[in-house]
């Protein structure tokens, strides 16, 4: 791989991303941009895009999901900017939309944007998007902030405990960005494999419950990529998943993801 | 495959373990979640605390305190609104040179150059062209201004400590905290502040915040406030004192629409749309350098130019019916003229008169025609000659004096010019507006509500408003 030096290198992508704006066809893989509100993530939409989805220093202003799409290294990715939600446990409609699409729509990668001055408490949410998902990457945004407020992020650590690529952005500055897409091309083609955090430290009482329904939901509905946290749903009783699994909703969109998937393996 | 692994299997398993795993289980979930985010920051964050003083605290005592937060609020309200007013008044004077002076005589002898009837060359030019190119040199420099300005509040960080600082009086009303975002919103324009009330979940409180928007006085109404206000109220004093006094009507005018705004959200939140307000977490997010350059340019595509397509797709119809009432015959007299005899007793009985009646149906699609809609149709009823361009042909007078005086020998006091200016405050929204309210209410009856609701309170005050008049006469 040592040739590989030049096209591994971050700033090589800048030059080689193609905001196409609108133009959704024939998308090889799917981004999925969620995190709290107010983080800029639709800056970070906007800077890959080169769409101007509204951006503004209120939480709460990106009410629908909007997508655009970039290429990257001759493959082309569909990017949907998620509403900022504080968790995914709740039952507002933005959480749901949020959570929804990651469960569902199976993006291939789902970057979380966090604000780095506020880190502890958008933690909460990464939390919980990893238990849903296994390819996740954190994009602590708004270094500049931080530095301004004496306070910085160690990312190496950041990574090693979340298991996931960790950059650190300051995206309305542009930096950050190339680096971002570098972990992306790492995640959706398996150069980096993500090893996501997951809670440990749940009862055994709880993890023998989630363990058991988990293997059943395997086992009813294979492939389901994420049947552990369809366990923790089931558990509380959450009746949008009872009822997607009754009706075999969850199946279904489980089958259409799985198919069709072009294999990416390298 | 076992058959009882079916669906019904695993949700009846659920439903056991549930009970096994206990109650509090979600809150152990829950606190999980925070001791492991709590950890994991413990070791990533570095943190220098040395920092004495905190100048986004310290800013955001000042702007969301209780004795300098509404102060400020108003002075950067007025600030804005003044550098609207100013600014726009050069550039809108310069683009009716382009369109209207220079570029209407020249694309109308082109047309007649041709052979091209009258009647054609007078629907579409003397009608539809001008009433887009009067759309376009009003509307386009206010809202090249005011949008600019109002994203990079934004940008900064100020709208959510608006919506704090609004929050309690909305909240005493029945009503959203964040109706005051949707409010400031409304202001550029109420088709845009309706759009905003996505922000609110609660779809009572949407309404609320929609049907309540109206009374933000819109970019297409400051024209008419301005220009009414300084005819009519400036005059009023010594002309050293006009400038103030006519600015302040205006500033009136706007906070009156607020103090409404808050007086038909509690009306609504105890008659039609019964309920107590929903609590909402605001997180007051830190102040950030605006991007100038960035802002301009969104603000200017995304919003300005936005709207302006809106409002020119509706003026050029709008102009062709102007034209239309005010060339077609009936007897020996134009729609327009039989329209205004019907409707005068009825609009001089309430401070108004016949020519704003009509003006405010013509001009339903926007309301930056509402003014020269007036001055053509008073022109053509008075009978006064050598100004304009010929009947049924809008024009703007550059001259203040000269709008003036026609509007005099209209039979104008300033009973007209003062309930003109609440007329314009409360009156139906406009035809793009209640379009919007559809779209986002889905709802015949909340459109209806929202566009019949303010009609019926502008001419209630107006009534008042003349009958007082008349008292103290």
């Amino acid at each position: 791989m040592a040739d590989d030096k030049c096209t591994s290198c971050p700033a090589f992508n800048r030059k080689s991303l193609k905001k196409l704006g609108i133009n959704l066809d024939n998308t090889d893989f799917v981004v999925a941009l969620a995190g709290n509100p107010n983080t800029g993530k639709s800056t970070v939409f906007n800077s890959l895009t080169g769409l101007r989805q509204h951006t503004g220093n209120w939480p709460g202003k990106t009410v629908a999901r909007a997508e655009g799409a970039f290429s990257l290294n001759e493959k082309k990715y569909k990017i949907v900017d998620l509403p900022g939600t504080y968790s995914l446990l709740s039952a507002s409609t933005d959480e749901e939309i949020a959570r929804n699409f990651i469960l569902f729509g199976q993006p291939d990668v789902t970057i979380v944007v966090v604000d780095a001055t506020r880190l502890e408490r958008n933690l909460n949410l990464t939390i919980q998007i990893l238990e849903i998902t296994d390819k996740a990457i954190l994009c602590v945004n708004l270094m500049d902030e931080a530095r301004r407020n004496k306070i910085d992020i160690d990312s190496r650590s950041l990574s090693r405990e979340l298991g996931i690529p960790v950059i650190l952005a300051s995206a309305r500055q542009g930096e950050g960005i190339p680096e971002l897409l570098q972990s992306v091309e790492d995640v959706v083609t398996g150069r980096f494999l993500c090893n996501p955090f997951r809670l440990k430290n749940i009862s055994s009482e709880l993890n023998y419950a989630v363990e058991k329904l988990e293997k059943m939901l395997i086992a009813e509905f294979p492939g389901m990529p994420n049947a552990r946290w369809v366990a923790l749903r089931l558990l509380e009783g959450d009746q949008q998943i009872i009822d997607s699994i009754k009706n075999g909703e969850i199946s279904s969109v489980i089958k259409q993801q799985i198919i069709p998937e072009p294999k990416v393996e390298n | 495959m076992d058959i009882k692994n079916s669906k019904e299997n695993i949700l009846n398993t659920a439903e056991k373990l549930r009970w096994e795993v206990g109650e509090d289980f979600h809150d152990n979930v829950m606190e999980t979640i925070y001791t492991d985010a709590a950890r994991i920051a413990d070791i990533v964050v570095i943190k220098d605390n040395k920092k004495a003083f905190h100048l986004d605290r310290f800013i955001d005592r000042l702007v969301t305190s209780k004795w300098t937060g509404f102060p400020i609020m108003f002075l950067l309200l007025a600030l804005v609104f003044w550098l609207t007013v100013i600014g726009a008044n050069y550039p809108s004077g310069l683009l009716a040179n382009i369109f209207v002076d220079f570029l209407y005589p020249v694309i109308r002898q082109y047309a007649v150059s041709f052979g091209t009837p009258l009647w054609i060359t007078g629907l579409l030019i003397d009608g539809g062209y001008l009433a887009l190119a009067w759309v376009v040199s009003v509307m386009l420099p206010p809202m090249a201004i005011f949008f600019p300005m109002f994203t990079i509040l934004e940008d900064f960080g100020y709208l959510p400590r608006v919506s704090f600082n609004m929050d309690s009086l909305y909240r005493k009303v029945g009503a959203h905290g964040k109706q005051a975002l949707t409010m400031s919103m409304g202001f550029g324009c109420n088709a845009a502040g309706v759009i905003a009330a996505r922000v609110i979940d609660s779809p009572r409180e949407k309404l609320i915040a929609i049907i309540t928007n109206n009374f933000s006085l819109c970019n297409g109404r400051w024209p008419t406030q301005i220009l009414i206000a300084t005819i009519f109220v400036g005059t009023l004093v010594p002309a050293e004192y006009s400038g103030l006094l006519s600015a302040s009507a205006v500033i009136f005018v706007a906070l009156l629409g607020i103090g409404l705004s808050l007086l038909v959200s509690l009306f609504l939140s105890r008659t039609m749309l019964k309920g107590e307000p929903s609590a909402f977490s605001l997180e007051l997010p830190p102040y950030r350098p605006p991007k100038i350059l960035q802002t301009l340019y969104t603000s200017l595509v995304d919003r300005t130019l936005f709207v302006l397509w809106r409002a020119m797709v509706f003026a050029f119809p709008a102009g062709m019916v102007i034209w239309l009432v005010s060339n077609i015959n009936v007897g020996n007299n134009t729609v327009a003229e039989i329209f205004i005899d019907w409707a005068d007793p009825f609009g001089l009985f309430i401070g108004l008169n016949g020519v704003i009646l009509l003006a405010y149906i013509i001009a339903i699609p926007a309301n930056e025609i509402v003014i020269p809609t007036i001055l053509m149709l008073t022109i053509m009823v008075t009978g006064i000659h050598n100004v304009g361009e010929g009947s049924g042909v809008l024009f703007e007078l550059s001259d203040v004096n000269e709008t003036a005086n026609i509007l005099k020998a209209g039979g104008w006091t300033a009973l007209t010019g003062i309930n003109l200016m609440l007329f314009s405050l409360m009156h139906n929204p406009c035809s793009t507006t209640i379009y919007t309210i559809y779209k986002e209410t889905k709802s015949l009856k909340w459109t209806l509500v929202s566009t019949i609701l303010p009609i019926a309170m502008g001419l209630t005050v107006c009534f008042f408003i003349a009958q007082i008049w008349r008292l103290l006469e």
